[in-house]
């Protein structure tokens, strides 16, 4: 195994070389950077010219360049480890130090959310095939293929950005709207659960009825501006979640699972709303959060040990997953809270959603604002890039997930696991799914750093300035040291992802074995 | 197979597909199956008729072959700004009227029925123009990949050993370079020679995933009977490729190549989008969505329609692509409609009783 790790790490310092030294020299042949200058018609120009083939070393060849660059590369080894300098003299290191956390944030939320609605609409979709919900999945699912990110991005400012700041001014839904997204609410419910033609009525109707009151309720509350889900919203999560979460993971029936998950979230979200508000203000974030990340686990394996005899991990395991739900919904809940003080702040001035940049520099101008606001401000410009983002990249996995799911249904050890009498949930969601994910998460890594490159045009049209910006400055500046930069830190991702798409392929399975034979 | 098996369900309608098939070549199969895929067939005619649309529209030079165009305006003219019954007091709004039931004037194409941008150019011959740029830009990166990756995928694939290797490490060198970077690098300096320039130097770096995929499809068919068979024959190693493991690897490329153009016209477009494809004065249909992104309110004609040629074109190109996967699939399995099942339900009792 070691020796395989070793073989592929030496692989791919040769395949890393030979991409860039193809990319350098493509990059240093196709352009001219003394184009502007030749043209120039001032009289310093040719001192100008001389000037910068000297900076840029244009007396030497492409390929010897090349490995002038290279020597700062390699010196990852001596100790004097360098990227070189940009055109305008600044590392080229620090350059990328500043981009690259702000594109990893402009992806990061991106990805996890595609995966999690991927996987669950290909699910689904599998689950009931060659139903409508199936074929409006498939034409969806090919239709954002099919989307230019650039056109959608135009879209989302205009109609989720600027008209639905215009709607925040005044939140009134009209009917016509509220019968609309109560309809489609019903429908794709309605589609989701299946079933004969008298549960479907009965589904829709429920739902939309259901959707219709809900958001009749919120805009009878002046929700839209003073967001919330206070005490009595987090007690109906905290059931809801405790209920959805048990039965996914070992079925209601399992009266256990299902009595220790309560205890944690209703411990957690309504006794514990008041302190829980009181812990949330803690002072070192950072600190509060991992706390928080322990004790929901300690909390889980309390209630297993009271509520459990037998069988206790999974007990616990349940809880546990209840718990952290809970925690994102109470982070949610104190976010909502801001959101009133952001809306009022000047620099927002009830307009939150930004049509571009990633924070509002202004926000502090005014003095200081609590962590909540600065926060929220960094999530609120976080919406359309990422809507944008996960709009495109999770097609591809409702595609892919509905695919291997359908191929493992067909296998002979799910007819095995329904003959011995299991029930659907059991042969689904251990049989089944966890076989689907084998292949799903070597796809999910490489896509992450796939994604890297596909943020170049996203970073474009949404005004960050992240990796894309620097790429952008390197194109159009002819900044070599640059676009070799941005390169490397995109190229050494995807082999690594892929590296360790392999492993993490052959962990999963055991079947597979890396490293025997060649 | 065992020939008392009790017949299931399943079994009967095996047989029924088996009658379906029978008689026929392996393309003939594979062609019903095609026609068969309602959304890939409806995808035909409508990238036919867009085709047809784009290139018969406006003048098109294909080398000394010169074909006039029907549409009244060029890419370039300016005619003067239509001023008259446009809301909000806009100017050059579409004239295209394609809902005759809302104000009972019947279908309208009008003067500019995509409308005018902000200097009066006919928008219906800017989208037109920028349709066939990306539609030619498209073809040109597909062909040029698909004759490259072939190439290669079949050379490493069949022949193994050092050129399988050298060839594969060199087609890793490349597929590690996202398309937007490389495609950026060659498209800025090379967008001004012309949009056709800048498809072929995209189409050189484009293979690199069908050679893979080939490469992998020769090497499990070149282990097959049938090839060794060939060889005892006597046939060349040429005789071999092309005759025997071609034919068989045929559906693995067409797909790949399919799926390959519908990724190239959204590179295209983002590329020019980006300012590294192709350059104004000509066209494409992410320049004009470039150029005209910020008249979305004021104009948004100048907005949906490029994106809609995009999208449809995108669209068509991906169900065509599924549905030469479904029929190129030997385990495709077609659910049955209940007339398939009535009017097979004897062929299938005297297929079951014959087996």
């Amino acid at each position: 195994m070691l020796s395989y790790i070793a073989r592929r790490l030496g692989a791919l310092v040769v395949i890393l070389f030979g991409s860039s030294f193809i990319l350098y020299n493509l990059a240093a042949i196709s352009a001219d950077p003394l184009e502007g200058l030749r043209q120039s018609t001032e009289p310093n120009a040719k001192a100008l010219m001389e000037s910068l083939s000297r900076d840029l070393r244009l007396d030497l060849p492409p390929p010897l360049r090349y490995f002038l660059w290279l020597r700062g590369v390699l010196g990852i080894f001596t100790g004097n480890f360098t990227l070189g300098e940009t055109r305008e003299y600044q590392n080229v290191m620090t350059e990328l130090g500043t981009a690259i956390p702000v594109t990893v944030r402009l992806v990061f939320a991106a990805t996890i959310i595609a995966i999690i609605l991927g996987v669950a609409m290909g699910i689904v979709s599998a689950l009931r095939q060659y139903s409508r919900f199936d074929y409006s999945m498939t034409f969806f699912a090919f239709l954002m293929f099919s989307l230019p990110i650039f056109w959608v991005a135009v879209l989302l400012k205009q109609y989720m950005a600027i008209e639905f700041n215009n709607f925040l001014s005044e939140p009134n839904i009209s009917t016509s709207w509220l019968v609309a997204i109560s309809l489609v609410s019903g429908i794709f419910w309605a589609g989701v659960i299946s079933g004969n033609k008298r549960q479907v009525a009965s589904i829709f109707f429920a739902v939309t009825l259901a959707t219709g009151a809900l958001i009749w309720i919120l805009d009878a509350a002046n929700w839209f501006i003073e967001p919330q889900l206070g005490i009595i919203g987090m007690t109906l999560l905290s059931v809801a979640t405790a209920f959805g979460i048990t039965q996914l993971s070992t079925g209601v029936a399992n009266k256990e699972a299902l009595r220790s998950a309560l205890a944690v979230t209703l411990l957690l979200g309504a006794v514990g709303y008041f302190p829980m508000q009181a812990v949330l203000e803690f002072s070192n974030k950072g600190l509060m959060f991992l706390g928080l990340l322990v004790f929901v686990p300690l909390l889980g394996f309390i209630a297993s040990r009271i509520f459990a005899r037998v069988d206790q991990g999974p007990v616990m395991r349940t809880a546990t997953l209840s718990g952290y739900v809970i925690l994102v919904l109470l982070f949610l809940d104190r976010l909502m809270q801001a959101w009133l003080p952001y809306m009022e702040s000047d620099a927002v001035n009830f307009r939150p959603i930004p049509t571009i940049g990633q924070s509002k520099a202004e926000l502090t101008l005014y003095g200081d604002v609590n962590w909540w606001v600065s926060t929220l401000d960094v999530m609120v410009h976080l919406i359309l890039p990422t809507v944008a983002l996960t709009l495109i990249s999770f097609a591809g996995y409702i595609r892919y997930s509905r695919g291997t799911l359908l191929e493992v249904l067909n296998q002979d050890y799910i007819r095995t696991a329904r003959a011995k009498g299991l029930t659907e949930r059991t042969v689904i969601m251990r049989h089944a799914f966890r076989n689907t994910m084998i292949p799903l998460t070597t796809i999910m890594v490489a896509d992450f750093a796939g994604i890297v490159g596909g943020a170049i045009i996203t970073e474009r049209v949404f005004g960050w300035t992240g990796m894309g910006t620097l790429f952008n400055k390197a194109i159009t500046g002819f900044d070599l040291n640059l676009l070799m930069g941005v390169f490397l830190v995109t190229a050494t991702l995807a082999v690594l992802a892929n590296l360790i798409a392999d492993l993490l392929y052959s962990a999963l399975d055991p079947r597979i074995r890396v490293g025997s034979g060649k | 197979m065992s020939v008392e098996k009790e017949v299931m369900p399943g079994d009967k309608e095996d047989a029924i597909r088996n009658k379906e098939t029978e008689g026929l070549s392996q393309s003939q199969i594979v062609f019903r199956r095609f026609v068969r895929h309602r959304a890939a067939m409806i995808s035909v005619f409508v990238l036919l008729a867009i085709f047809i649309l784009v290139f018969s529209a406006l003048d098109f030079s294909l080398g000394p072959i010169q074909i006039p165009g029907w549409w009244k305006f060029s890419y370039l003219d300016t005619p003067e700004l239509r001023f008259e019954d446009c809301p909000g007091g806009v100017t050059g709004c579409p004239t295209l009227d394609m809902i005759p039931f809302l104000d009972g004037d019947g279908v309208v194409v009008g003067q500019h029925p995509f409308g005018q941008d902000n200097i009066g150019r006919d928008y219906f011959a800017l989208v037109m123009r920028g349709t066939q740029r990306s539609l030619q830009v498209m073809i040109i990166i597909g062909f040029i990949a698909a004759v490259i990756g072939t190439v290669v995928g079949a050379i490493a694939g069949y022949f193994r050993g050092w050129i399988d290797a050298l060839l594969m490490r060199f087609t890793d060198f490349i597929i590690v370079i996202p398309a937007i970077i490389i495609g950026s690098v060659i498209g800025y300096h090379i967008g001004n020679l012309g949009a056709i320039f800048l498809a072929f130097y995209l189409g050189l770096f484009a293979w690199t995933g069908l050679s893979r995929l080939v490469r992998g499809e020769f090497l499990t068919l070149r282990e097959r009977e049938f090839v060794d068979a060939a060889r005892v024959a006597g046939a060349s190693n040429r005789r071999i490729i092309f005759k025997h493991i071609l034919p068989n690897a045929i559906g693995v490329i067409i797909v790949a190549v399919t799926l390959l153009m519908a990724g190239a016209i959204l590179l295209e477009t983002a590329l020019s989008y980006l300012g590294f494809g192709v350059t104004s004065p000509d066209v494409s249909l992410g320049l004009i969505i470039s150029q005209y992104q910020e008249s979305f309110v004021t104009r948004p004609w100048l907005f949906w329609w490029p994106g809609v040629f995009i999208i449809t074109i995108a669209l068509c190109i991906n169900f065509i692509g599924d549905g030469l996967r479904d029929a190129f699939d030997p385990r495709q399995r077609r659910k049955l409609s209940l007339k398939d099942k009535l009017s097979g339900k004897r062929a299938a009792d005297v297929g079951g009783s014959t087996k």
